[in-house]
């Protein structure tokens, strides 16, 4: 790559790949598209100039047998496009279940990440090669957008819901990291390092900056302080749903409906307990909008994720 | 013969008479006079942003200040500038004259719409005075309506005031076009620039509403904490998002639409043909219309909407290319055994489809969903967008200032000057914005007024077109402001186009017709085997 100046950007993963072999085909649609009407134009305005003598006889004005044709021959070509990318879009969407999960936080104006062992960095995300990565997003302020482009993705992160991400790293190294979605003062500094480790590396890397409290262990901790286990927990004489198991199982509402207890439907129920009530519960649960953070409400879900995984898995 | 009557510059030559005048055609030169004192300030703004990104640490302004420049730019120019330009200037002046009526349909109402607009214009400048406002022209929540300490309900007031004249002219342009249309004008036989503002007027009315809702609530949100976008009160930041694209995606067709009637006026009359599928041209600015109100969640690939509604936001913008690509492929027919004039208003149409088709296509990147992820709010969404509204929408409207300038004022203006300031827009504009599709595929966020080392050298080849393209905005004012002056008056057609408003002297009467005609054949009906030059 030349160094005055780049004209393609790094690559970090096969789906970025896959990206810029789409962006070349489509480079090539276009041109095809565009070149010869750039060509007739010029061609015409000196053959047809005028003053100048040149057959103009036999004029036609209208055949609608053409028009048709170069209306639905570009269009047929651009729906295959489409299907292609439609289809690499839904693939970024649907993370694999074995995913490594890690939290991000993002606030006015810097990226925190938390890993499942508790490890904390600021605006740097260390990931190892070779595994696939889920990024669990959350905005404690505006909307921002976690941008990678070594990676070609990019997802914002919305106040009040948690967006996710994923991805496969296969070339250690590092690489840039933005928020893309104009989010006030120092939109611009809200930048950082994306960081792709060797998996040895990357063992030593959690080593070295790890904590003696997992997520899950951090957020078991919440769950005592902030007086959850008050009426959640097993010897709690306040009717509160159980949480054993909870995690990933479906849930009947007050109102009929059913839910699926995601991170989504754990976290509205801390910030917006009178949002959705469980069936069979009295709606008395308060709301712990001004009590926790986000990364305190993530801490949480994972430790109820905790909970449904200890009987799940042997 | 009898003598004339007076033209409507010599109708009245006091203030008086121009800002209590009803004619459609004082009423236009009201509007290119404000819209170009519009293009001015938002222009500034421009240059103040291209030179700070001179160098990576951006010293020029303070972060904030980088902020401030670039939101006046986008508000200012989107509503000041590229929503008015066209329809206020041309389609007021020209849509009476190509229909055959004395007037708009309701001529006071027309005057109100400019008066109307300056008043969001001085609500503007007062926000540019008190400090300006740093959320970007889209104003996302909850970022304008909870943190951004700039003036936001200023600023939205002026855009709700603006968007009453947008309606207002909508109205008068659908009620004129329906109803005083000269005998024999059947809806076949009207100029294609006509068909454009329509179409435009429908998008006006329909759309606009919808503007004005959403910065109310914007305003009320952020005065009394409604919660309408607060998620930790219940409401949803990405409703704004919805309400404001829905708005503004068809603005962008009500900036385009214009450009693409004057086009189709253009190239007829350069190459002294008809316009090659008329019928396909014209139903193709409806299609545009009518599908660019269902394509606005390709604004929203990755704000966390649902993966089926992008894939069919998708489709649908995929979908907008083929009546665009119809109107490019038709114009380029048309050129086909012409009688071609290299004339500016040629040069300035051809420079139009040049960077029309660049822009176009390059939103069929954004259209496609894994592509779009990748460009989505980087630099290439922002060269992207320039190609179509400045690169497309001004060569149109530099273009119909060449052409109609003339009937306008009746003066001609050295065409050799016209010719050099299309070559210089067109290169200064391709070497402002082509290089920043490559900094937003490279990964460069928009609106950074710090960024990477590595991309200075881009950033500075871009700053360097935009000087040029700066400067070759300034060139009209001398010779078509000399032309006023000193140059030799035109004929009533000195281009020897086809139209009713041709037919009038150069300037108009006050009424435009002595007698109204009536149309007998259809439009664009230029002699087969005239070889001869002008």
């Amino acid at each position: 790559m030349s160094d005055f100046i780049a004209l393609w950007p790094e690559s970090a993963s096969a789906y970025s790949g896959r990206i810029d072999l789409l962006m070349w085909v489509f480079t090539a649609l276009v041109v095809a598209l565009s070149a010869p009407v750039f060509i007739l134009i010029a061609y015409y305005a000196w053959k047809y100039r005028a003053g100048r003598k040149a057959d103009r006889s036999d004029r036609v004005n209208r055949n609608t047998l053409i028009e048709i044709s170069w209306a639905l021959i570009p269009f047929i070509l651009i729906v295959a496009l489409f299907v292609w990318s439609t289809r690499m879009f839904f693939t970024v969407h649907q993370p694999p279940p074995d995913a490594m999960e890690i939290n991000v936080v993002a606030k006015q104006w810097m990226w925190k990440f938390e890993h499942a062992g508790g490890q904390r960095e600021i605006d740097e995300l260390h990931v190892p090669v070779g595994e696939p990565v889920r990024l669990s997003m959350a905005s404690q302020d505006v909307i921002h957008s976690l941008y990678i482009p070594a990676l070609r993705l990019k997802q914002d992160v919305v106040p009040g819901r948690y967006t996710s991400l994923w991805f496969e790293a296969d070339k250690p190294g590092i690489y840039a990291l933005a928020c893309a979605e104009f989010c006030g003062a120092d939109h611009s500094e809200m930048t950082g390092r994306f960081i792709v480790m060797e998996k040895p590396a990357f063992a030593a890397w959690l080593e070295q900056s790890g904590t003696d409290v997992s997520l899950a262990a951090e957020g078991e901790k919440l769950f005592r302080s902030n007086g959850c286990s008050g009426c959640h927990g097993p010897a709690a004489t306040v009717k509160a749903p159980d949480l054993e198991g909870l995690y990933g199982s479906p849930v009947p509402l007050a109102d009929g409906s059913m839910v699926t207890a995601d991170d989504q439907y754990i976290r509205d129920s801390i910030l917006l307990p009178q949002s959705e009530i469980a069936a069979g519960y009295p709606p008395i649960m308060p709301t712990f909008k001004n009590v926790l953070s986000e990364d305190e409400v993530m801490k949480l879900v994972a430790y109820i994720k905790s909970l449904a995984t200890t009987e799940d898995t042997p | 013969m009898t003598e004339n009557p007076p033209s409507y510059l010599d109708a009245g030559h006091t203030i008086r008479s121009w800002l209590l005048t009803t004619d459609h055609k004082r009423i236009a030169v009201l509007y290119l006079i404000s819209v170009t004192f519009f293009f001015l300030v938002g222009g500034a703004a421009a240059g103040l942003v291209r030179a700070d990104l001179l160098t990576p640490e951006g010293d020029l302004l303070t972060n904030e200040g980088y902020n401030r420049a670039f939101t006046l730019h986008g508000v200012i120019m989107v509503w000041f500038f590229l929503i008015p330009s066209i329809p206020n200037v041309f389609g007021n002046f020209l849509i009476p004259l190509m229909i055959g009526a004395r007037d708009l349909a309701f001529p006071r109402l027309n005057l109100l719409s400019w008066y109307i607009y300056m008043l969001g214009g001085l609500f503007t400048l007062i926000v540019l005075l008190v400090g300006g406002v740093d959320t970007g022209w889209t104003f996302y929540t909850p970022l304008s309506s909870m943190f951004s300490n700039g003036h936001v309900v200023l600023v939205a007031a002026a855009v709700f005031i603006v968007g009453f004249s947008s309606i207002l002219t909508g109205l008068n342009f659908i009620v004129t076009i329906h109803k005083l249309r000269a005998p024999g004008m059947g809806w076949g036989r009207m100029p294609l620039f006509v068909w454009s503002h329509y179409a435009t007027s429908i998008i006006l009315v329909l759309a606009t509403p919808v503007l004005s809702i959403t910065l109310v609530l914007i305003a009320a949100e952020r005065l009394f904490g409604l919660g309408i976008f607060d998620p930790s009160l219940g409401g949803d930041p990405l409703l704004f998002q919805h309400l404001f694209w829905f708005y503004s995606h068809p603005a962008v067709y009500i900036m385009v639409l214009p450009a693409l009637g004057v086009i189709s006026e253009l190239v007829a009359a350069a190459a002294r043909k008809p316009v090659f599928g008329y019928s396909f041209v014209a139903g193709s600015s409806i299609a545009i219309a009518i599908i660019g109100f269902f394509v606005w969640g390709h604004h929203m690939f990755v704000s966390g909407q649902s993966m089926y509604a992008s894939a069919v936001f998708s489709f649908l913008s995929l979908a907008v290319a083929v009546p665009s690509g119809i109107k490019v492929y038709n114009w380029t027919a048309t050129l086909y055994k012409g009688n071609i004039l290299l004339d500016p208003p040629f040069l300035f149409a051809m420079s139009f489809i040049g960077l029309f088709v660049v822009g176009g296509l390059t939103g069929l990147a954004l259209a496609m969903l894994s592509i779009d992820v990748h460009v989505h709010d980087t630099y290439f969404v922002v060269a992207h967008f320039h190609y179509i509204m400045v690169g497309g929408t001004i060569s149109a409207y530099f273009g119909a200032l060449h052409f109609w300038w003339p009937k306008m004022f009746g003066r001609m203006y050295p065409l050799t000057w016209g010719r050099i300031t299309a070559a210089t827009i067109f290169f200064g504009f391709n070497l402002t914005f082509f290089p920043q599709f490559i900094l937003g595929f490279l990964g460069m966020p928009r609106r950074y007024h710090v960024y990477a080392p590595e991309f200075q050298t881009l950033h500075v080849l871009s700053s360097a077109g935009s000087t040029l393209l700066g400067f070759a905005y300034l060139l009209p004012f001398v010779y078509l402001g000399y032309s006023l002056v000193a140059s030799k008056r035109a004929s009533a057609n000195p281009w020897g186009a086809t139209g009713l408003e041709w037919t009038v002297p150069s300037p108009p009467p006050k009424h435009n017709f002595v007698e109204i005609p009536t149309v007998t054949g259809r439009p664009y009906d230029y002699p087969v085997d005239k070889e001869d030059s002008r």
